[in-house]
C-alpha cells in the first residue's frame, strides 16, 4: 500500500490553483482548435482536480505502473478536461497542448486509449466505461490489488440500460474497490438530461441497485474532496458512487450565462476574453 | 389496420395424425451429423478445463447460458475462475473487456445472436478496437435451432467480418472446438468463435486421420478432381457425406475445410481453385450475403481466378420455425440437398 505516497500529498499547490490550472488549459487548447467541449471540462475541473491531486495513486512518470488507481473516461468527449488534468499531472508534457485534435496529435478530440498515456480506456460510445470498470475491479480483486477503479461518467449515460447492468453487476460482486464518478451537469446534445430521460430520484436509483451514494455540488472543493474521502474510507463491501452537481462552463460567467448547450459556441474573438476573465479569478 | 408488409404465418395449416411423421423442435447437435460418427460430450467446456489448469489467466465469463455453451463443466471444474454475469449480454462484453485490460483472457459464452447484435457495439469499441485478448464463443450459429429468428444467427459472421482485428472462427465438429480452444487463447487479439455444443460429432479425423486445427489455415479433406467444395462449420460434414453419396454417381468432390472465417487463408483458396478447372462451390451454415461464399468470392475474383461458381447457403430473409432436419431440407443445407444443388450445376 502507497497510498500515502500520491502525488497530492507531497504537493503544496492549493486544490483551487490545480482547478484553475486545468480550466486555463482546457481554454489554451480549445482556443487552438477554435472549438471543444469546453462547457463541460470547466464544469468538471473541480472533480478532476480532487481526482488528481487528491484521491487518485499513481506515478507521473510510469502511466501504466501496476499499482495505479485506474481512472476510465467513460465520456470520451470530455478528453479536453483529461488532457488538461493529464498535463497538470505530468503525464503528458504541457507543450504538447497546441497540437490539441490536430493531425499526428497524441489527443485527439475523443478520448481513446491507444493514443494518450494515462487514457485507460477508448470512451465516447457511451454507456460503456461502467460495464468496464467492473470487469478492471474484478481483475484487481483477483490480483489483490489495493487500487481503487474510478469511472467519470456523464448525467446522459445514466439513460443507457448497460450502465444499469454494470451497477446492478457491481453490487452484486460486492465491488468495493469500484468508485464512480457522475458529472451531472444536466446537459446532453438535445437539451437538459431531466428533459430527456429523467433519471431523477438518481440517488434512491443508485441506493436501491446496491451502492453507497452521496450527491455534493461538484464546484464546491472541500465538498468534493470530503466525498472522495468518505467513498475511499468506507469500510462496507459495496461499490460507491458521487454525483456532482456541477455547472457547465465555472469560472468564466459571462459563458456560464449564455445559453447552455452540450456544445457551447464561443466566438472566435471571445477565446481571449474567456482567459482574460479565468485570469481575473485567479487563486490568490 | 394490418400492415401490408407484413409476412403472416398463422393461416390454418393442417394439424397431423398422432402417428403422423411431422419432426419435433428439438434437436440435438448430435444429429446433425450422419448416423455412423461418434459424438463427444461438451467439447469446448473440457479443453476450457484442460487449458485453464495450466494457464492461470484462463477465466470464462456467461450471461445466464453456461449450461447451453458448455461452460458448465468450466464453473464446475474451476468455480473460482467462472463469473456468472447474469442476463446482460452488454455488461458480459465489457467486463470481459476490463479482465482483458488486467491481465486475463476472458473466454465470454452466450448465443451467437446475443453477441452480434445485442451486444456489438461493446465488442466493437470495448474490445476489438483496442485488440484485447477476449475470446467470444457462442452457441446456435446459423440454422441451428428450430425456434426462430429471435434464436437463429443466420449473419454473425456477416456481422463481425465488418469488424477490424477481429478473427473469426466457425469450427467443424468435437476436433475442431478441443483443438481450436488453445489455437484462439494463444492469439493474441480478440476472437469470436462459433460453439457447437452437447453431444458433438468427431467427424474430421474419420475422413483425415492426421486433421489438426490450425488458427488461419484452410485445410483439404478430401481430394477430388470434378467439384471443389470450400466449407466451413458443420457445412463441411455435409459436404463430406454429399460427397460420399456423389461419388457412388461417379462425381468426385473435394472437400476443403476452412474453420478461419478471418483472416481468410486465401492462399490455399486460390492454389486449391487454380487446380484442375473443378466447379467451385461454397457451402455454409450463414445467410449467403456477406459470409464464407462472398468473402471467398471476393478473393477469387480479386485474383482474377474465375472458375465455375455457386453459392450453398442460407436465403437472404428471417428463416421459419419448426424441425432441424425438415429445415436444412427446405434451405438447401441437409446433405440431400446439398448433394442435389452440386449435381444440377454440373
Amino acid at each position: 500500500m502507497d497510498r500515502d505516497r500520491r502525488p497530492s500529498a507531497t504537493s503544496n499547490v492549493s486544490l483551487e490553483q490545480r482547478a484553475w490550472n486545468i480550466r486555463r488549459k482546457a481554454l489554451l487548447m480549445a482556443e487552438v482548435q477554435g472549438q471543444g467541449y469546453i462547457g463541460q471540462a470547466l464544469g468538471v475541473a473541480d472533480v478532476l482536480a480532487a481526482s488528481y491531486f487528491h484521491a487518485l495513486n499513481y506515478r507521473p512518470h510510469d502511466p501504466e505502473w501496476e499499482g495505479r488507481d485506474r481512472f476510465l473516461l467513460s465520456i470520451g468527449h470530455y478528453a479536453i478536461a483529461l488532457y488538461a488534468v493529464l498535463m497538470e499531472a505530468g503525464i503528458l508534457p504541457e507543450e504538447e497542448l497546441e497540437t490539441y485534435g490536430m493531425d499526428d496529435s497524441r489527443m485527439p478530440m475523443s478520448g481513446m486509449a491507444s493514443y494518450t498515456p494515462g487514457m485507460e480506456i477508448t470512451g465516447g460510445s457511451l454507456g460503456q466505461g461502467l460495464g468496464i470498470a467492473v470487469g478492471m475491479a474484478l481483475g484487481l480483486k483477483r490480483k489483490r490489488s489495493p487500487a481503487f477503479v474510478y469511472n467519470l461518467m456523464s448525467d446522459g449515460e445514466l439513460g443507457e440500460g448497460s450502465t444499469w447492468e454494470a451497477a446492478m453487476s457491481a453490487a452484486h460482486h460486492r465491488l468495493d474497490n469500484l468508485i464512480c464518478l457522475v458529472d451531472f451537469n444536466n446537459q446532453q446534445a438535445d437539451g437538459r438530461s431531466t428533459e430527456m430521460l429523467c433519471s431523477e430520484p438518481l440517488e434512491a436509483k443508485w441506493e436501491a441497485f446496491g451502492w453507497h451514494c452521496q450527491r455534493v455540488d461538484g464546484n464546491d472543493l472541500d465538498a468534493v474532496v470530503g466525498a472522495f474521502d468518505a467513498a475511499r474510507a468506507l469500510a462496507e463491501a459495496r461499490p460507491r458512487v458521487i454525483i456532482f452537481d456541477t455547472r457547465m462552463c465555472k469560472g468564466v460567467p459571462f459563458l456560464e450565462t449564455r445559453e447552455i448547450t452540450h456544445f457551447v459556441r464561443v466566438e472566435p474573438d471571445e477565446w481571449s476574453k474567456a482567459l482574460a476573465v479565468l485570469d481575473e479569478g485567479r487563486p490568490q | 389496420m394490418t400492415l401490408a408488409s407484413m409476412a403472416r404465418k398463422y393461416e390454418p395449416r393442417p394439424v397431423p395424425r398422432k402417428d403422423g411423421q411431422r419432426l419435433t423442435t428439438s434437436a440435438m447437435i448430435a444429429s446433425l451429423a450422419a448416423e455412423g460418427y461418434d459424438t463427444v460430450a461438451a467439447p469446448f467446456g473440457h479443453a476450457l478445463v484442460d487449458l485453464a489448469r495450466r494457464d492461470d489467466r484462463i477465466l470464462g465469463l456467461t450471461a445466464d447460458l453456461a449450461k447451453y455453451t458448455d461452460l458448465h463443466v468450466f464453473a464446475e471444474a474451476l468455480p473460482d475462475r467462472f463469473y456468472q454475469m447474469g442476463m446482460a449480454e452488454q455488461l458480459l462484453m465489457s467486463a470481459a473487456a476490463g479482465l482483458a485490460r488486467e491481465g486475463f483472457i476472458p473466454f465470454a459464452t452466450t448465443y451467437a445472436v446475443f453477441a452480434s447484435r445485442r451486444a456489438y457495439d461493446f465488442i466493437a469499441m470495448a474490445i476489438a478496437e483496442e485488440n484485447l485478448p477476449v475470446k467470444i464463443v457462442c452457441a446456435l450459429p446459423g440454422l441451428t435451432t428450430g425456434y426462430g429468428p429471435s434464436h437463429q444467427a443466420t449473419e454473425d459472421l456477416a456481422i463481425f467480418r465488418g469488424l477490424p482485428n477481429m478473427t473469426i472462427v466457425d469450427p467443424c465438429d468435437a476436433v475442431d472446438i478441443a483443438q481450436m480452444v488453445p489455437a484462439i487463447a494463444a492469439h493474441p487479439g480478440p476472437v469470436y468463435s462459433r460453439l457447437l455444443r452437447g453431444k458433438v460429432p468427431s467427424v474430421l479425423t474419420r475422413h483425415r486421420p492426421d486433421y489438426r486445427f490450425q488458427l488461419g489455415k484452410a485445410q483439404r479433406i478430401r481430394d477430388g478432381k470434378d467439384v471443389l467444395v470450400i466449407s466451413s462449420g458443420f457445412m463441411t460434414m455435409r459436404a463430406l457425406d454429399a460427397a460420399e453419396l456423389l461419388a457412388k454417381d461417379g462425381i468426385d468432390v473435394a472437400v476443403l475445410h476452412t474453420p478461419t472465417i478471418k483472416p481468410l487463408d486465401t492462399e490455399t483458396i486460390l492454389a486449391e481453385a487454380r487446380a484442375g478447372g473443378r466447379l467451385v462451390v461454397t457451402a455454409e451454415n450463414h445467410t449467403v450475403v456477406g459470409g464464407l461464399g462472398e468473402a471467398v468470392a471476393g478473393t477469387l475474383l480479386r485474383a482474377g481466378v474465375t472458375p465455375s461458381f455457386r453459392m450453398i447457403g442460407l436465403p437472404d430473409e428471417f428463416l421459419e420455425a419448426g424441425a432441424l432436419p425438415t429445415l436444412h431440407d427446405m434451405y438447401g443445407i441437409s446433405v440431400a440437398k446439398v448433394a442435389e444443388q452440386i449435381r444440377g450445376w454440373l
